[in-house]
């Protein structure tokens, strides 16, 4: 997991990308890697890397998060939680690759095609449904991370990427991609990937991660070792577009403050904020909550639970921060 | 003298833009990259299976052998009666109907998902066992062995009759209790929060 307590700016270095795989990490050859394509497409294709990487390129910064991130702190919140250990399944890198969309006009994807099935060569042949929309929009087969080329726990050598969607389907090992009609409901995205909801159904195919934002300086496992002023910092991302807003509180959410965001926020992709703050030595509760382009505002706790039910632990992008006590002590602390 | 409409003009332009130089420079609509999948390419990888059958081989099997291989290659992981395992991470439950009433997922965290009381789609087990099971050795099981293995879950599941037979025609006619639970995503950004 990412130790975004230790880390400034936004590009995550490639090594210290968040893992998660589900049957290990396969050792591939990239010269004997293929990508096949296959389905309602006039003319099925095998493409080996070197093929790929002679279509037109495009290089953009965006965030991969597992949609189970927050989750460990959702169930099972401790005071001694860092960014790392509440947050750190979210990453942020500048990915170059090909659009999916340039390949799939290569194989002449028909029109009655809606979804494609995205697999990986790992051992459970990790597979995932995507509609044809996210294709045409703004998907991406990345074979570089951060200017070098992916690590094998990112998905060497091609990975999906797509932009603002839950990190499972973002399948690493890339090997084929079939076009079809229906969604596959494979057991991930069955058993797995989806959200239930407090009126007996489950949300199914949820990839957008809804804006989300955590302080992560001061934060545990730091120490705040003097009175005054003081930068408060962190990111903020939204699997819907840009970040147009983050309002920081120092005061467990009774008032709001502006923060002010560095650089040029870009769509789907980590932004940093910050807001000086003076510590006069009280107990304080520092909350950060970003707005997206939609006008959607991270919500607190209690709005998330009345919403989907307290039984839903995936997509948990509620309010949270940190405690401080007067002797500058710092834990990790939900908003109510 | 011949009159162009700007129009006209235009897509003279954006024609000449696209490819340019006697087609040596530019971006045409194809590259030409790449080689065409062999029907054989195409078989070796495609072994998946969908809700509509479209994918499920020849061949049966029975829950009685199923038992007897979910013992040898199935139980260290999953527990000997489905129920998971320790370990880090847990062996995966897969049996279990409990809770009967509802689908109270949403307000119970501690609700265990099974096959039983989650899956929507029988199609899905056969297929994650064939493509994906044992740990160790996937894609080892024959297809008789994965409608063994499938008859025996379904069967531990309360979802076939005991010593059912399995082929594809039977496992499309299983009915599964979560059918129907699940349901699009409605959020779509905008100031409420779903």
């Amino acid at each position: 997991m990412t130790p975004l307590q230790s880390l400034s700016g936004t590009i995550t270095p490639a090594d210290l990308h968040f893992e998660r795989h589900h049957a290990g990490v396969p050792a591939i050859d990239p010269a004997a890697h293929r990508l096949v394509i296959h389905g309602l497409v006039d003319r099925p294709l095998t493409l080996t890397v070197d093929e790929i990487r002679r279509f037109p390129q495009v290089t953009r910064v965006h965030f991969v998060e597992c949609s189970g991130n927050g989750r460990a702190a959702w169930l099972n919140p401790a005071p001694d939680m860092t960014p790392q250990r509440t947050d750190g399944m979210t990453s942020n890198s500048e990915w170059t690759g090909v659009p999916v969309a340039t390949l799939f006009r290569e194989a002449g994807a028909q029109r009655s095609a809606t979804w494609f099935l995205a697999e990986g060569a790992d051992a459970c042949l990790m597979t995932r449904s995507i509609p044809m929309e996210k294709a045409l929009d703004d998907a991406l087969i990345v074979w570089a991370q951060n200017g070098e080329p992916l690590r094998p726990e990112q998905g060497f050598p091609l990975r999906l990427l797509l932009p603002g969607w839950e990190g499972n389907a973002n399948v690493k090992w890339l090997r084929r991609l079939e076009l079809g009609t229906q969604p596959w409901m494979t057991r991930w995205e069955t058993s797995k990937y989806t959200d239930p909801l407090k009126d007996g159904t489950a949300r199914i195919f949820s990839f957008v991660l809804d804006a989300k934002s955590i302080i992560t300086s001061p934060s545990v496992p730091s120490r705040l070792t003097g009175h005054g002023w003081r930068g408060v910092s962190g990111v903020a991302w939204s699997g819907r577009g840009r970040i147009t807003r983050v309002e920081v509180s120092a005061d467990n959410g009774a008032s709001w403050h502006d923060a002010e965001l560095q650089g040029t926020p870009l769509p789907k992709a980590h932004t940093r904020f910050s807001m000086m703050w003076n510590w006069t030595g009280e107990q304080a509760v520092l909350l950060s909550r970003a707005t997206d382009e939609t006008g959607y505002v991270q919500p607190g706790r209690k709005a998330l639970i009345d919403a989907r039910g307290a039984g839903t632990d995936y997509h948990n992008n509620a309010v949270r921060g940190w405690r401080i006590e007067p002797d500058g002590a710092v834990f990790f602390h939900w908003e109510t | 003298m011949m009159r162009y409409s700007s129009g006209t003009v235009l897509l003279v332009i954006l024609a000449a833009c696209q490819v340019a130089d006697n087609g040596t420079r530019g971006n045409p609509t194809t590259y030409g990259l790449g080689s065409p999948a062999t029907a054989a390419d195409i078989a070796a990888l495609n072994t998946d299976v969908s809700p509509s059958g479209e994918g499920l081989p020849p061949g049966s099997g029975d829950a009685t052998r199923g038992a007897a291989l979910y013992a040898s290659k199935c139980a260290a992981c999953h527990g000997a009666n489905g129920e998971g395992a320790p370990g880090a991470p847990p062996g995966p439950v897969l049996v279990g109907r409990e809770p009967r009433e509802g689908f109270p997922f949403g307000n119970d965290p501690k609700l265990v998902r099974t096959v039983g009381n989650y899956w929507p789609e029988a199609t899905t087990l056969f297929d994650y066992i064939k493509r994906t099971m044992p740990l160790a050795a996937p894609g080892t099981l024959t297809d008789d062995e994965v409608y063994s293995l499938t008859a025996h879950l379904l069967v531990a599941n309360e979802l076939l009759p005991a010593g059912a037979t399995l082929d594809s025609a039977s496992l499309m006619a299983v009915k599964m209790p979560a059918k129907g639970r699940f349901v699009p995503d409605n959020r779509r950004g905008g100031a409420e929060v779903k």
